[in-house]
Formats: structure tokens, sequence, C-alpha cells
């Protein structure tokens, strides 16, 4: 009971019936724009030739992206440059539709010297940033083209101890640039053994140099244990060893994508043979947008941030205006000039030492 | 055409025996001396690190060779020699492993083939250097000369890398080749007969000669030939052993099954090691020796300037030859000495030349600066004589004056009376 009205306090009251506001069906509204909008994702290929590479994306995304490829033969590549190919196709699967681009180097590594072969590959990520950033900065921004590569996989051959020093140095120009999941290719040709010995070398390797490999991000607390084992076993696998195959074959009584030996039947999507299926579920069934997350908001980031500092410092260049330039010291004589000076110094020097020494001869005789 | 000596012809003759003679038992001695001699054979393993050289090596010998795995950051290609004593039965083999490390590991790989080459080329030059002492003993010169080219392919499926084909056109004239692809493990049936195919295609498409398997020899022409169609070997190796029905073989065990090193369906590992060891390898001593060696000879001498026939046709001797060429060279040498004793003793001259003048050019400067000095002093002289003589003017006005100023003053004092 209350004195007066004014002082009725106002409590929040335990409601007897839960009042439903209705925001928690945003998810759905999200997923529901998002598969009306539909998705695009960009998939660089990077490795030399023979690695598997286009199989394995065929192998991925369960179609045949390469039906009429020319490959070139030994002599053709002893000068090869390295080339850009974008390859896009339209995809659908339960109504949502992806635009996927995979992107392919074909020449990187196969030339006699390779020297800055991964030149090319550097200026093609850095020109869809550019164009990006051009597009962002526009004033009329309704269709901006997402072009940046968001992802690219880098097979390394399985044939020798870890990684080469062609290797080290792609990973090392493309880290900053690009999400960069390495992969050991042919994996079939390696023992479990083996396998796991190449693992740990190339894990180590990529500390040794400092090379900044595409990290999955931490499971939230409140995953579930189940999930959080999975995560943690997803991340002492990488490098992924995978195999691809174009072909379909008999094993155990089902029609799978397999690779047929005479001592045996490589099933692709089999866990126990190889990563395929770990890469598959990462690269698209659960990392996909964070790949393109981590583009936007860390490497193109990156790139805007230098580009816009670049700009700035050149423009206070052209005016003057207080910047951290260091003046530039007096000009320094020519050098000429003053061997000259030193020369004609010597010279007048000795004529002198002769003059002292002729007088002090005649003052001898005199005496 | 007359034989002087016995003044018949030299028509060969076949002569029926009438019994067993004997000589039927050369070819055992010659087997017999060989084997006591001991044999040697000196093999080269070309191919990027981690390939599986020395794993192919130890299968085909059945040895643990001792190496240390090879690290991808070498500066450069380098050659490896391992010299082994080994024995079967009776007979007794030096062999010797060539490994070349650091090979496609560099970025820039233009270079890489030249120490194969050096290599190859120095051991040619060390037998050569033998033959030609006039005191040699080639009966026991350890011939280290290269008998055997594995070139060791990657089992890309897709074709040659630029580098081998670089490579192999650069060691075709100089060695024995035979191309084997290598971790054959991973090429399915399909793929390894198109991938052989493409291989041979484009060797002889770019002229590189490879070795073939003799096919003169009725014995072995057969088998030759059919291996010459299998080139090149898709080999595997290991040297772990896995159980397989009640034996262990040598094999390597996958998840999806186990291949076996030996079996001739899973890989051509037996037909190398046939073809290699036990039907081929003297064969290949032979070719090295008689084409491979003959062709380095050659050329080296033709550099050198010595000749088969002289300008009239007549045969040169080689004694005469590399007399009459290290005189001219003994000549060359001293000429060249006398050249550079004249210009030194031109240089000394000259400078000494330029000294004098120098020299010169400094007395004549005393002579004038002395000339000038004299003058002055002249001067000053004629000055102070100039000064001495207006003194003694000024001395003796001076005095007259004083005497006057003398005589004066009386007078004064008389005016001042009057």
């Amino acid at each position: 009971p209350n004195q007066t009205g004014r002082n009725r306090s106002h409590t929040v009251g335990k409601l007897t019936e839960k009042q439903y506001v209705g925001f928690a069906t945003l998810p759905n509204q999200v997923h529901r724009k998002s598969v009306k909008k539909g998705f695009d994702f960009t998939l660089m290929v990077a490795g030399e030739s023979g690695m598997g590479k286009s199989t394995l994306v065929n192998s991925l995304f369960l179609t045949d992206l390469y039906k009429d490829r020319k490959l070139l033969n030994a002599e053709e590549r002893i000068n090869q440059t390295v080339e850009i190919i974008k390859h896009t196709v339209d995809i659908e699967e339960k109504g949502v539709k992806l635009k996927l681009t995979i992107v392919d180097t074909p020449g990187f590594g196969d030339a006699v010297n390779n020297n800055e072969c991964w030149k090319p590959i550097t200026d093609y990520i850095d020109q869809q940033f550019e164009q990006y950033f051009r597009d962002e900065s526009g004033l009329n921004r309704k269709n901006i083209q997402d072009n940046r590569v968001h992802c690219c996989l880098y097979f390394i051959p399985p044939f020798g101890h870890g990684l080469r020093p062609v290797d080290v140095e792609f990973m090392k120009a493309l880290h900053e640039k690009v999400n960069i999941i390495p992969l050991i290719a042919k994996a079939d040709c390696l023992t479990p053994n083996e396998i796991k010995k190449l693992k740990d070398r190339i894990r180590e390797e990529i500390d040794k140099f400092g090379i900044k490999v595409y990290q999955f991000p931490e499971c939230d607390s409140d995953e579930d244990e189940e999930f959080k084992q999975l995560d943690k076993e997803l991340k002492e696998c990488t490098p992924f060893a995978v195999i691809g195959s174009n072909t379909v074959v008999e094993a155990r009584g089902q029609r799978v994508r397999g690779r047929l030996y005479p001592w045996g039947i490589v099933e692709v999507e089999n866990q126990s043979h190889c990563d395929f299926v770990k890469l598959r579920n990462m690269l698209i069934r659960s990392h996909m947008h964070d790949l393109k997350d981590v583009t936007c908001d860390v490497h193109y980031e990156n790139y805007r941030a230098q580009c816009i500092q670049e700009m700035t410092s050149k423009l206070a260049q052209d005016n003057r205006m207080e910047s951290p330039i260091p003046i530039l010291p007096l000009s320094t004589p020519d050098v000429d000039t003053e061997k000259l000076i030193k020369m004609k110094d010597e010279e007048l020097k000795r004529m002198q030492e002769m003059l002292n020494k002729m007088q002090q001869q005649m003052h001898d005789k005199e005496q | 055409m007359e034989n002087r000596w016995t003044g018949g012809n030299e028509e060969k003759r076949n002569l029926s025996l009438g019994g067993h003679v004997g000589f039927d038992s050369l070819p055992e001695q010659l087997v017999s001396k060989s084997v006591t001699q001991g044999f040697c054979f000196n093999i080269l393993c070309v191919g990027e690190t981690g390939i599986g050289k020395s794993t192919l090596m130890n299968t085909l010998f059945n040895t643990m060779f001792e190496n240390e795995e090879a690290s991808h950051y070498q500066n450069g290609v380098y050659l490896r020699p391992r010299t082994y004593d080994l024995q079967e039965s009776n007979v007794r083999l030096k062999l010797t492993i060539v490994d070349t490390v650091g090979f496609g590991d560099q970025i820039n790989k233009e270079d890489s083939y030249k120490p194969i080459v050096d290599y190859i080329d120095t051991q040619f030059e060390n037998y050569l250097q033998e033959e030609l002492k006039i005191k040699r003993s080639l009966f026991n010169y350890h011939d280290t000369r290269i008998h055997i080219c594995l070139y060791f392919i990657a089992p890309t499926g897709h074709s040659l890398k630029s580098l081998d084909l670089v490579t192999m056109k650069k060691l075709d004239s100089k060695v024995n080749i035979i191309p084997i692809i290598a971790k054959a493990d991973t090429i399915s049936k399909s793929e390894l007969h198109k991938f052989k195919i493409k291989i041979m295609s484009e060797l002889v498409s770019n002229g590189v000669q490879i070795y073939q398997f003799p096919t003169d020899d009725e014995t072995v022409s057969e088998i030759n030939a059919s291996m010459n169609a299998h080139l090149p070997f898709a080999v595997v190796g290991s040297v772990e052993e896995v159980k397989v029905g009640n034996k262990a073989v040598r094999a390597r065990q996958y998840p999806w099954g186990v291949v076996q090193v030996e079996n001739e369906s899973h890989c051509d590992f037996v037909k190398l090691r046939e073809m290699l060891i036990r039907v081929n390898m003297e064969d290949l001593r032979e070719q090295t020796h008689a084409r491979h060696y003959e062709l380095y000879r050659r050329c080296k001498l033709e550099e050198m300037g010595f000749k088969d026939t002289d300008p009239d046709s007549e045969p040169f001797s080689l004694q005469e030859t590399y007399e009459a060429k290290r005189k001219e060279f003994l000549g060359d040498l001293q000429r060249k000495e006398e050249e550079m004793r004249q210009m030194f003793v031109n240089k000394v001259k000259e400078t000494e030349a330029e000294l004098k003048d120098k020299e010169r050019e400094l007395h004549e400067k005393f002579e004038q600066l002395k000339r000038m000095h004299q003058e002055e002093k002249k001067k000053v002289e004629d000055k102070r004589g100039y000064l001495e003589e207006e003194m003694n003017a000024f001395n003796k006005r001076k005095a007259a004056a004083e005497t006057l100023s003398l005589s004066q003053p009386v007078k004064k004092d008389k005016d001042k009376k009057k």
C-alpha cells in the first residue's frame, strides 16, 4: 500500500505469459533474402602442371569444367609464362544459386626459369581489389561485381620431402592478399605413415618461414562437444592430402568416384583413403562464407588502407604540406672539382717546399 | 692384294677340323679372367629431390646403401658419388652410385644440367689422361665412367617436364639414358599407357637418343625387343616387407591395397632389373666405352689439333704429332716470355726517360730562380749603396751645419750689446 499515487514504483513484473515480439524470425528473413539474391564465390587453384588441380575441382563441384582443355608439351613449356584463365559457372542446389568462378593459373612453375612466376598471379589479385575499391568509391554502387579472389588452393607435390623453394616463395608472396589453403596433391602415392610425416614437415616449415595460411575460426564455446571434436580433428589434419577423380568406379557394391588400380580401388570420398571429404566440407559446407568474410574484412581492408596511405603521401609530396618527408641534403660538390682542387693544393704545397729549400740553400751559401 | 710376308693372297679360308682342338674354351678363359679381376659398374641417378632415387637403388641391389634425406634448399646441383663393393656367388662388383643432389629444387633451373655434364666429362677426361700416359696401367685402373643414367620422370600423367627435356638433350650424346617413371603407383593403368606414349613421342620429336636394348644377338634379341616397347619403365621401390598370402614380399601398404614391387602386373620393376642387371649390364659398359667415350676422345683430340691424316694424306703417328704439338706449345711459351720481358724493359726505359725530363725541368727552374735571386740581390745592393751615399751626404751636411752653428752665437751677443 502506498501513501500517495506518485510514489508508486514501476517494477517489471513477471509476466505470466511471455509476450512474443518476433525478432526471432530474423535468421529466416536473412535466409530467404540470401536465397533470392544468390551467392558468388571465386576460387583460385595454383600449382605445377600435372598435380591434379582440374580433376580436384571437377570432383569438388561434381561437374566438368575443363572439357576442351589443351595441354602444352614439354618443349612448349620451357619458356612458358603464367596465364590467368577464369571459368564461371552458375550452379544451383535446393533453390540456392551459386555463381562459381574458378581462376586457373596454367604455366605456374612449369618453365625452366621460374623467377617471379607468381607475379602475374599477385597482379591479378591486386587488380580485382583495385577494381572493387574503385567501384566501392563510386557514385552508383547498385550493381557492384565482386571479382575478388576468396580462396586459393595451393597444390604441393607429394614426391618431395616438404616445401620446395618455389612453394615457399609463392605462399609468401600471396599470404597477405588471399586466403591460402595448402593441399598435398595426388595423395594416393603416399602410405598413411608417409602422409603423416609429410604433413608434420609441411606444418613445421610453414611456421618456420612465417607463412600465414588460412586459419579456421575458433569454435564458439557454446557449440556441442561433437562439433568441437570435429573442428579439432579438422584443424589437426591440415594440410589436407587430397585425391580427385573424374571417373566413377564400382567399389563395395556402390558406384563411387575413384581410381582403379590393379592392387585396389581408391575411393575419393572414403575418409580413410584421403582428406577429400574434409576439404569439401570445410570449403563448401561450412567455411565458404567465412572465407569470403576474411577476404573482405582482412585482405581487402589491408589493401584499401595501404592504397589510401600511398595516395595521401603522394598528395602530401605534391603540395609540400607537413609530411614526414625528409629534406634532401645539399648537393655534394662535384667529385671531379674536389679532386682538382685537392691536386692544385698539393702542387702549391710542393712548390712552396721547393722554394723554402732553395732559400735555405742560398742562405747557407751566403754564410 | 699381295701380302709381303707369305707371298700368297689374303683371301680367308674356312677349314674343317679333324678333331676336338679345344679353343672353344676361350669364352670360359675370358670369363674366368674377368671374374678374378672383378667387375665395375657406375650408375648415375638424375631426378628431383624425393622422387625415390635412393629407394630404387636399395630395392634394385637388395642392399641398404647409407644415405640421408636431402634438403630442398641447396643453392645448386651437385653430384655425390658413392662406391660400394658387392659380391654375389663368386662375382665381385665395384658399384658406384652417383646421386644428383638438389636437382629440380631451384627456382631458376637453367644451369641445372651443367654439373651433371661436367661430371661425366671429367670421368672421360680422367680415363683419357690414363690412356695417353707413357707408363699406363689400364688393367687395374678404377673406371669411373658412367655406364648408365637412370632419368627419373615425375608421375604427373601429362608429359615430360620442361627441365626433363632440356637435361636429357644435353646428356644423350654422353651417356646411355634409360628413362623411368618414378613412384608409378599413383598412375592407373590406362593413364600409364597414355603417359608412356606421350613421353616417347616427345623424346622422339625432340631428337633425344635414349639407350636401346641391343637386338643383334639372337639369344637376347627377342626379350630386348619386347622390353624396348615397354619404355619408359614405370617403377615402384620399397625396402619394407608386407605379408601377402603366406610370403613376405617387398611392397607398399595402402588402405586400399598392397602394391607389390616384384609383381609384374603392378609395375615394371622386374623388367628394369632384368634389363639393367641380368641381361645388358655388359652391353652398357661396352657402349659407354666404344661409343660415348670414343666420341669424347675424338672431340677432345680434334680440339687439341690432332687429325688422323695430315695434308698429304699420309697417316699421322700420334707420337710425332704429339711431339710437334709440344714443341710448338713450348715455342709459343718462350715467345710470350720474350715479349713480356721486352715490354718490361721498354716500360723501364720510358719511365727512366720521363724521370730524366723531370729532373732537367727542375734544374732549369732552379737556375731561373737563382738568377732571379741574384738580380734581386743586386737591386738590393744598389739600393743600399744609394742609401749609404745619402747617409754620407746627410752626415756631411749635418757636420757642416753644426760647425756653422758653433761660430754664429758670439755675433749675436755682440749685436745685442750695440
